[in-house]
Formats: C-alpha cells, sequence, structure tokens
C-alpha cells in the first residue's frame, strides 16, 4: 500500500495522492545563469519530473468514463494539517441506548398510508392526513371515563402533554451531548443568565457606584491599601472619606511655641477636664468678670467724675475670689 | 429561542438557539468540522501599501484560485501577522469567510513586495512564511496557445527541484505551505483527461525559490502513457524567504490527528487468491476431550459406586437411607 503512494522513479518522490514529485539530488550546472535560461531549465528539469509521475498515473487500473477515463487514486502521502478539530463523536441519546439495550430496529415509514375509513391512500403527516385528531366525530364513552370531562378536550391536553415531554427529552439530549462537547453543528448554547444558588430570583441589576466601590473594597485589602494599584483608563481616583491624620514635624522651627507640649497639653486638658466635676474655666470668669466691671466703673466714671480717681480708694478688682466662686453655677456636674 | 425551564439548580441558565431556516441550517453544516475535509478557501488580502508588482501578484493568485478564494480589496492597516496583537484581524476575517488559509500582501521600504503566506487551524493562526516576490512575469506577458490554457479547478501536477527543500528548515516549511495553497481538493477518482497544469518549484539557494505555473500538453507516444510537454503560462516569480513561524508542537499534534475510524488498520488471516477468491484463516485450539465438562455426570454408571455398592460399603446410600427415615418421621 505504502509502495502505490510515494515510489522512487530514477531518485525522484512521487506522491501520487497530490500529484506531487520532489527531486531532491537536483544539481544546477552552474549558478551564473541569466533569467530566461534558469526558467527555461526548471521548466525542462520539471518535465521530466512530471513526466515520472505521469508514468505511475497512467500505469494504475482504470476505469472509462463518458469524459474520459478516471482511475481511482490513493490517498496521499505528505501529510497537511485539517482546517478544523476533529468532531467529537456524539453520545448516543436515551431512545438509541434503549433501542440497543431491546433489540429495537428502525423501520422505515411509508409517506402513503391506507385509510380504512374513506378507503383511499392518504399521506401520515401533514393536510389531509391518517387519523387525524381534530377530525374525530364521534369519541365513544367507556366505562372508566368520568362524566363531566370533556374528552375532545382531554385528548388536547394528552397531545399537548406528549409534546412537552418529547421537548425536555430533546433538550436533555442535547445538554448530554454538549457536556461531552458533540454539540450538532446547527445548534447553539448561548448562557443567558447566572442564577442565585437556590432561589429563583432574578440577579440584581448593579448599578455604577456600587462597582466603583467593589474595586475599592477589593483594593483595601491589599498590602498598600490599594494606593499604588494601577488603575485603569478611565477609572476614578481612590476616593477618602475621612479625615487625613497630622503629624507633627521632625525638626521644630524656630518662632513655633513647643508643638508637641501643646499636642500633649492639649490632649491632657481634654482629659481632665472630662474627669473633673469642676467644668468651669476660671481664668476666662475671671477675665470676663474684670471686662465688666471696667465697662461699668468707665461709665460711672463718665456720668460723675467730682474727686479724681486718683484719691479714691481703688478697689482691688482681682478680690473677692470666693464671691466669685460662689457665684457660679456648676453646669452639668460630671459624672 | 428555546429556554430550558426544567433546571432550578445553580447551574447557568443556557438558551438553546437553533437556526429557524433550512438554509441557515445548511449553511452551519456547511461549517461545522468533518470528519474527511473539504479544500481549504483562501482568504487574499493587502495591507497599508502595497507595490505595482504586489496587486498583480495578488489578482493572479486569485485568479488562479478562482473558485474556492476571497480577494478583499480594501486595505487593512492594522493587521501585522508576525506580530502578537495583530492578527486578530485576520482571524475574525478567516471566521466570518470560513478560509483557513490567507495571503496578505505588504509593500514597505525595508520588506519590498512583501507575501505572507499563513494557515488557520480552528480560525486561529496556525502557521506563517513570509517571502518576497521579486522578478514577477504576469499571466498576460506569457504568449501562448489559448487551446491549452488550463481551466479553473483542475488539479495541478506539483515538481519541486533542489535539495533546498529537505535541508533547509524554511524551504521545506514554504514547500508544504505552497502545497497546501495550490493543492485544491483531494479526490479519490480522478479524470485523467482534466490534467491540464503544474506548478514548478526550484530551490535555487538556500533561501529563493523560482515559482512557475505551465500548462500541460500531453502528446501522443506508442504507449499507454503520453508525452508530456509543459508551456510557460502563467505567474513566474522568485520567492525569496524571509521570517516564517512554525506551529508549536502541541498544535501542530492536535491539527495532524486523522480519525481513528479513517485508518485502514491490517486485516489478519485474510488473503486473496485468484483462483478461489478471498480466503480466511481460522486456527481452531486443541480441543480436550478428557477433560471436556459435561452437564450432567452419570452417576449410576461410575465403576467405583457399583462395586461398592456390591460390597455394601456405601456411605452416600446409608445417609440417603437415614435422611427418608427421618422425612417420612416427620411427616407422620
Amino acid at each position: 500500500m505504502v509502495e502505490e503512494n510515494e515510489q522512487q522513479h530514477g531518485g525522484y518522490q512521487i506522491d501520487l495522492g497530490n500529484l506531487t514529485a520532489f527531486d531532491p539530488h537536483h544539481q544546477f550546472s552552474s549558478v551564473a545563469h541569466n533569467r530566461e535560461d534558469l526558467v527555461k531549465e526548471c521548466i525542462s528539469h520539471g518535465t521530466k519530473l512530471i513526466q515520472a509521475v505521469t508514468d505511475a498515473l497512467f500505469n494504475l487500473p482504470s476505469t472509462e468514463d463518458a469524459s474520459g477515463p478516471v482511475v481511482s487514486l490513493p490517498p496521499p502521502s505528505t501529510k497537511l494539517p485539517r482546517e478544523k478539530p476533529l468532531p467529537k463523536p456524539k453520545p448516543p441519546t436515551k431512545w438509541e441506548v434503549f433501542a440497543k439495550k431491546k433489540g429495537i430496529q428502525n423501520r422505515k415509514k411509508d409517506k402513503l398510508v391506507y385509510d380504512e375509513q374513506t378507503s383511499s391512500w392518504k399521506r401520515r403527516h401533514g393536510y389531509d392526513r391518517v387519523n387525524d385528531d381534530n377530525d374525530l366525530p364521534i369519541i365513544e364513552a367507556k366505562m372508566t371515563d368520568e362524566p363531566g370531562v370533556d374528552p375532545f378536550a382531554k385528548r388536547r391536553s394528552e397531545k399537548k402533554q406528549r409534546v412537552e415531554k418529547q421537548e425536555k427529552n430533546r433538550l436533555q439530549n442535547l445538554k448530554e451531548a454538549a457536556k461531552v462537547g458533540a454539540l450538532p453543528s446547527h445548534v447553539q448554547l448561548a448562557a443567558t443568565a447566572l442564577p442565585i444558588t437556590g432561589t429563583q430570583t432574578a440577579p440584581r441589576k448593579v448599578s455604577k457606584d456600587e462597582l466603583q466601590n467593589v474595586a475599592g473594597m477589593a483594593a483595601t485589602s491589599t498590602a498598600s491599601g490599594g494606593k499604588f494599584d494601577k488603575k485603569l483608563a478611565g477609572e476614578k481616583p481612590p476616593k477618602h472619606d475621612k479625615k487625613y491624620r497630622k503629624f507633627l514635624p521632625v525638626v521644630e522651627g524656630s518662632g513655633m511655641g513647643s508643638l508637641e507640649k501643646q499636642q500633649s497639653d492639649k490632649i491632657l486638658n481634654k482629659l481632665m477636664a472630662k474627669n473633673s466635676h469642676e467644668i468651669f474655666n476660671v481664668g476666662k470668669a475671671v477675665d470676663m468678670y474684670n471686662a465688666k466691671s471696667d465697662k461699668k466703673r468707665r461709665n460711672q466714671q463718665g456720668k460723675s467724675s467730682s474727686t479724681s480717681s486718683k484719691l479714691k480708694v481703688k478697689k482691688s478688682p482681682y478680690k473677692n475670689k470666693s464671691a466669685t466662686n460662689k457665684k457660679s453655677s456648676s453646669k452639668g456636674k460630671s459624672k | 429561542m428555546l429556554k430550558s425551564n426544567t433546571n432550578k439548580q445553580s447551574k447557568p441558565m443556557l438558551s438553546i438557539k437553533t437556526p429557524k431556516s433550512l438554509r441557515a441550517k445548511r449553511a452551519l453544516e456547511k461549517r461545522a468540522p468533518k470528519l474527511v475535509e473539504l479544500e481549504k478557501k483562501t482568504l487574499i488580502l493587502h495591507g497599508t501599501k502595497t507595490s505595482n508588482t504586489l496587486n498583480a501578484v495578488l489578482t493572479e493568485i486569485y485568479h488562479l484560485k478562482k473558485d474556492n478564494s476571497v480577494k478583499y480589496s480594501r486595505r487593512n492597516d492594522n493587521i501585522r501577522p508576525f506580530e502578537a496583537g495583530g492578527e486578530t484581524s485576520l482571524e475574525f476575517y478567516s471566521l466570518k469567510t470560513d478560509c483557513s488559509l490567507f495571503v496578505f500582501g505588504s509593500h514597505s521600504k525595508k520588506r519590498p513586495d512583501n507575501l505572507v503566506i499563513g494557515r488557520t487551524y480552528d480560525h486561529h493562526i496556525y502557521d506563517l512564511v513570509e517571502v518576497g516576490v521579486e522578478n514577477f512575469k504576469s499571466l498576460s506577458s506569457c504568449s501562448y496557445d489559448k487551446k491549452i490554457a488550463p481551466l479553473i479547478g483542475s488539479k495541478p501536477f506539483f515538481a519541486f527541484i533542489g535539495e533546498g527543500f529537505e535541508n533547509v528548515e524554511e524551504l521545506k516549511h514554504l514547500k508544504e505551505v505552497l502545497l497546501d495553497l495550490f493543492r485544491g481538493q483531494v479526490v479519490s477518482n480522478l479524470n485523467l483527461a482534466g490534467l491540464d497544469r503544474v506548478y514548478v518549484c526550484t530551490a535555487v539557494g538556500s533561501n529563493k525559490v523560482v515559482f512557475t505555473h505551465c500548462a500541460l500538453r500531453l502528446k501522443k507516444s506508442g504507449t499507454v502513457v503520453p508525452k508530456v510537454e509543459l508551456v510557460e503560462v502563467g505567474p513566474t516569480m522568485d520567492l525569496v524567504v524571509r521570517r516564517h513561524r512554525l506551529p508549536d508542537e502541541s498544535l501542530k499534534k492536535e491539527a495532524m490527528k486523522v480519525a481513528p475510524e479513517l485508518i485502514q488498520r491490517k486485516v489478519k488471516n485474510v488473503s486473496k487468491d485468484a483462483i478461489a477468491g478471498k480466503i480466511g484463516k481460522i486456527y481452531v485450539p486443541d480441543q480436550q476431550v478428557r477433560s471436556t465438562p459435561l452437564p450432567f455426570t452419570p452417576k449410576g454408571v461410575k465403576r467405583e459406586r457399583r462395586e461398592a455398592k456390591a460390597k455394601g460399603d456405601d456411605k452416600h446410600s446409608e445417609k440417603k437411607q437415614k435422611k427418608q427415615k427421618q422425612d417420612d418421621e416427620a411427616s407422620a
């Protein structure tokens, strides 16, 4: 068999299936050829090769046809790649498995069937067919029939059920084939939606904002908090809804008060204030009082200035601390 | 569109799409993968810039393969077959036109008169060969007798000359690709009257191939085999191999697979005789007559039994008698 495909005829390799001859040993007599001579030599040598192929070809057993001698070619010996993958053998359908097990043979049905009623030949399917369900004028009642049940409607519903069952089986067979990967060529599967497990709720449509947030949420789980992640074109910079923390400078400049001291004082005062019962700023109260009394005195002095202020006994504005204390109302004792 | 309402579990909802007309169904079946493949279609297109020679080359290749090729006339700027991302357009066109071979022409200063011949497997790039065209001589410039002009669709002969086709990897690849490109359909029955064209490829040097298309003339000779005469007809060009990309091994293996049912296996023990016709040999294993298990053992015939009975030493009959007595007592 192999000898038919590829033969050595005077040192040429001949592939009859492809009508090819290959001469690996030819040497050109002189390299410096001009174009025409080169082509001529190619053609002449090609003629020799083709002659060898035709020798082999015409020696094959041929049959005479109207247009000429027909020869049966052997399969080609040089293998060339396929253009599409091999089709997978399709798995047998449920009926085929059952039929094989039981040994049921498939009988070809005739298109025309003899109808006893009209004693004529009618077609099996289609217009004016044999045993048409819609043509039944009378359905005889049986003992098993319930009263009140419409037999015509019953027949129609039964047929509908049968058709639905058949459709379900057909889809099941296709699914089985799709699992193996051997779907018939005219059928295509398209995934429409991904359902949530268990329930039949329709998948909720995700909004644009939610999607944007999801990416951000995922980014925060990275080591650097998603700060240096490469962003796609059109993606917004990461949102930062909180306050940025403030840190003190390492080296304190001149002209500023001791920042660290201020910071710690602030914290301490807050803490102390929370835990102390005297929620009262003494210094502030004193200042307020002093300012008030100064104002009052100026007004009084403005109205009546008989004696000079120098001679008058000055009341010390800083006396009576205890009085002011007593005056104060402790607002909201801290608990 | 038929929706499958049967599965209420966590499987993706699948809908099965079938074609609504027979015509669409036939078109889909034509494009489906088959066990034995029909001839490959070719897509001919060009890139951003082409030269006059390249235009002529592309049209002539199209004419040579008129019945199984598609020629695109617009320029395609985004096709770069040898680059990683530049082949998506090619694959898309291959899918749309169902072409598994393509010839892409382009002209640039660096690569003048460039032809990229490529093949696809499953509409993805399988392999590529880039050749430059030099010394192009077109169909119209050759003068010949019009009667011997080859018809479209005839199966061609191929002649490959030169040791370069065996030794140099690029030329080997080019040989395979040229064969695939111009071969046409693989037939099992061939009408010998319809043979009229030859492609002659000569390897000159380590990267150059002289490609010629000739018409075939069969002359009467004394014997059954006619005398062959080649007349230069069609395009003649020098192909200078520039780059090539071989398919990777796993893809190649998959593409070269033959269906197991097509491999002809040797039938053993069958031979053909001119006189007797088809003869088969049957090997019959040795029959062990002595030790063949019989469906029954004739117990009464056994010699030992008989002798023992005669003696009255039979244990088995004693047991039987005992059992019978017991049964009688039980039933009574």
